[in-house]
């Protein structure tokens, strides 16, 4: 009975959460036009989100296609199938990997930095003093951060995806001798529009989910050094469930 | 209660009552602050003065009661109503939250940047001018974590008086700092307050300070204002929590002990301390 | 200013890097080269038995070279046969009447496709001709099964021999 009851209110907590999180992307969505006639501050946030991840991002990308060419020429050598790496790995890179590791990186680069800052400028009273100015933080603050991850995630999601295809063509092509004709043609031949909007599908679906689970935690962070703490911990928590959770709707609506 | 005269009031408190949870905070509150003067708002940690300022300047709605500012009803007001009137406040947290990514300079041009298109020579102008006023004109280009505790207090005051508000509310102004610093921001307040012909309202425990500065005072205690009026007629006042505050004695009506049940029976008791299920004291 | 502007660059070159990445990911990993939305094309059908695993999409090549792509396929109540539109890049306009295309596939792990092999007519094909000679797709399991029937007789032999 007690653990029905339980379970009834950890339902209900939820729910609620879910609630919670909608109605705050109704208030950025609803500030983001007039965060848009600032440019300046989203620009500001692209280069915070963006080009900081940018590094870890090319790092990460050039190894997981360093290790798709490794693991791809492996198995498919074993069908004598090499000249089908191009196809795979690309394919593996574009509608998997790439949105998904980036997603996942983003939110352990980026967002944790989005939430703890957000969290340290309720904290130390900087949001209150924003509403005292009579300047609404979730357009001044919150919107343009949202809205520069949301930009700047698919963009490093392809940027990812490039690189990658790079590194499984220095492992396939390189060292091990895969025609480059062939990796190169065969990829052409298979891989097709729609494959890339997939990717990029995904890329912009993971970058609104994290961005704003990242604002979201950051804004509603208990004023305490242990609550943003806290705040950045489940954001990083909370965007990796959630982008594997999409990532499984999406590619079943989409497959 | 109240002895300035209500059309010469410029905010205005009437039976507010506000809990959260199952714990009430105000219960029956009545307020006036003078158009003009210094009042300051006193009370025990914990009594709910910053919740005060929170409800003054709309964070917050009261369960019940009236609250007017210049004759607007501040809890009914809607978001951007709400926002129009706060532009006429200024207020000071005790840490002056400035924001942290911009200088000093931007700081103070924040409120001029986020609500007027005045040109850039102007607002530079505006800034160094405010900036001026509370002696840290030299002090533009520092990031608030180059500032000490006063400083930072000071170029919040400056941000604060940039759209030159009607009202500025001093949440715990004095807390934490050094004497130099504490008579520095003392005589910022008066001269702000005597210059510009502004009302403002300090929030506060420091005695001393308040006793130089305050026109007109207000002590706060479980939930409504037990005292008010001049320091004088406080200091006359014969309540004893009145004379407790003032005089600072550690125990009195705010109890020295926390709530507990009884010191001997609990020293004799074999069984583990039971939690506290005493209804006495006046609560946290 | 100065760290303005440096904002301003490196924003910039993060955002032109990003849309370098996805030019290349459109341009250089699909064949987009070969979608003939844009340029002029005919179109030509053929009836099969068995189509196997073609799809819409798929390349159209004449010696290897891709000259069109699968518009559409779609199966024929009427005659028990999937019916396989092919739009054909109009450059290839000689293409004999007589041609016979046949389901292929690329490597064992590779796509199908349809292959043209020139016939030898006068005439050529135009829009809306159907391409007369067709060879189905090779059907893997019915490969195995020839491969598997083989191996059976020549092990049993050999087994024998053995003896």
């Amino acid at each position: 009975m007690n653990l029905l009851r339980e379970l009834f209110e950890t339902l209900r907590a939820f729910v609620a959460a879910v609630g919670a999180v909608t109605l705050f992307l109704v208030r950025v969505l609803g500030q983001a036009p007039r965060a848009l006639v600032r440019p300046g501050l989203i620009v500001d946030q692209v280069h915070n989100v963006g080009a900081l991840s940018l590094v870890i991002i090319m790092t990460c990308g050039l190894f997981v296609g360093m290790v798709l060419g490794l693991q791809g020429y492996d198995l498919l050598q074993r069908f004598g199938s090499e000249d089908a790496l191009g196809t795979g790995a690309t394919l593996a890179l574009l509608k998997e990997l790439g949105p998904v590791v980036t997603a996942l990186l983003f939110a352990g680069r980026a967002g944790t930095a989005l939430a703890s800052e957000i969290g340290l400028m309720r904290a130390t009273d900087q949001l209150t003093a924003m509403e005292m100015m009579a300047v609404d933080p979730i357009r001044r603050v919150v919107a343009p951060r949202f809205l520069g991850g949301a930009i700047a995630v698919p963009l490093l999601t392809v940027i990812f995806i490039s690189i990658g295809i790079f590194g499984v063509q220095l492992i396939g092509v390189q060292q091990f001798g895969v025609d480059t004709a062939a990796f190169w043609s065969q990829m052409r031949a298979s891989v097709d529009m729609n494959d890339v909007l997939e990717g990029v599908i995904k890329g912009c679906v993971f970058g609104v989910a994290c961005s704003l689970v990242a604002v979201y935690e950051g804004y509603t962070a208990t004023p305490t050094p242990e609550g943003v703490g806290r705040a950045t911990t489940r954001t990083v928590v909370i965007s990796a469930v959630l982008t594997l959770i999409l990532d499984y709707m999406l590619t079943a609506v989409m497959l | 209660m109240t002895d300035a005269s209500e059309a010469d009031s410029i905010v205005e408190i009437r039976d507010v009552h506000y809990s959260v949870g199952d714990r009430e905070i105000f219960s029956g509150l009545n307020m006036t602050v003078p158009r003009g003067r210094i009042t300051a708002i006193m009370g025990p940690s914990g009594t709910g003065k910053t919740t005060l300022l929170r409800l003054i300047t709309g964070q917050i709605k009261p369960d019940r009661g009236v609250i007017l500012f210049d004759g607007h009803e501040v809890p009914r007001l809607k978001r951007r109503e709400l926002y129009a009137l706060r532009r006429r406040m200024g207020m000071l947290f005790q840490n002056g939250a400035l924001l942290t990514d911009m200088d000093v300079f931007e700081n103070v041009a924040f409120p001029l940047r986020e609500h007027t298109d005045l040109p850039e020579s102007l607002i530079r102008q505006i800034v160094l001018t405010k900036l001026q006023a509370v002696g840290l004109r030299g002090a533009v280009r520092l990031m608030p974590s180059e500032l000490s505790g006063g400083m930072a207090r000071r170029v919040a005051l400056a941000r604060a008086m940039a759209t030159d508000p009607d009202l500025l509310i001093y949440d715990e102004p004095f807390a934490g700092l050094d004497p130099i610093s504490m008579g520095m921001i003392v005589r910022l307040v008066r001269r702000m307050n005597n210059a510009l012909g502004l009302t403002s309202i300090v929030v506060s425990h420091d005695v001393q300070e308040l006793a130089e500065l305050a026109d007109m005072s207000y002590i706060i205690s479980g939930g409504k204002v037990v005292a008010a009026g001049s320091f004088g007629e406080l200091r006359a006042h014969n309540s004893q929590i009145v004379n407790q505050f003032l005089e600072g004695l550690p125990d009195g009506p705010v109890p020295f002990h926390y709530p507990a049940p009884d010191y001997y029976e609990q020293l004799l008791a074999d069984r583990e301390p039971e939690t506290a299920n005493t209804s006495t004291g006046t609560g946290s | 200013m100065r760290s303005t502007r440096a904002v301003e660059i490196s924003t910039g070159l993060f955002v032109l890097l990003g849309f370098a990445a996805l030019f290349f990911l459109v341009t250089q990993i699909t064949n987009r080269d070969l979608s003939l939305n844009g340029g002029a094309s005919y179109e030509v059908y053929a009836e099969f038995d068995n189509i196997g695993s073609l799809r819409p999409g798929a390349a159209v090549s004449m010696a290897g070279v891709t000259v069109g792509r699968v518009e559409s396929i779609r199966f024929d109540q009427d005659i028990y046969k999937a019916v396989v539109r092919m739009r054909i890049n109009s450059a290839y306009d000689r293409i004999p009447a007589d041609s016979d295309a046949s389901i292929m596939t690329s490597g064992l792990l590779g796509g199908q496709y349809v292959g043209l092999t020139p016939g030898g007519e006068d005439t050529y094909l135009a829009d809306g001709d159907r391409i007369e000679f067709v060879q189905d797709a090779l059907v893997l399991e019915n490969l195995i099964n020839q491969l598997v029937a083989n191996f059976g007789r020549r092990d049993g032999r050999d087994d024998g021999s053995e003896r």
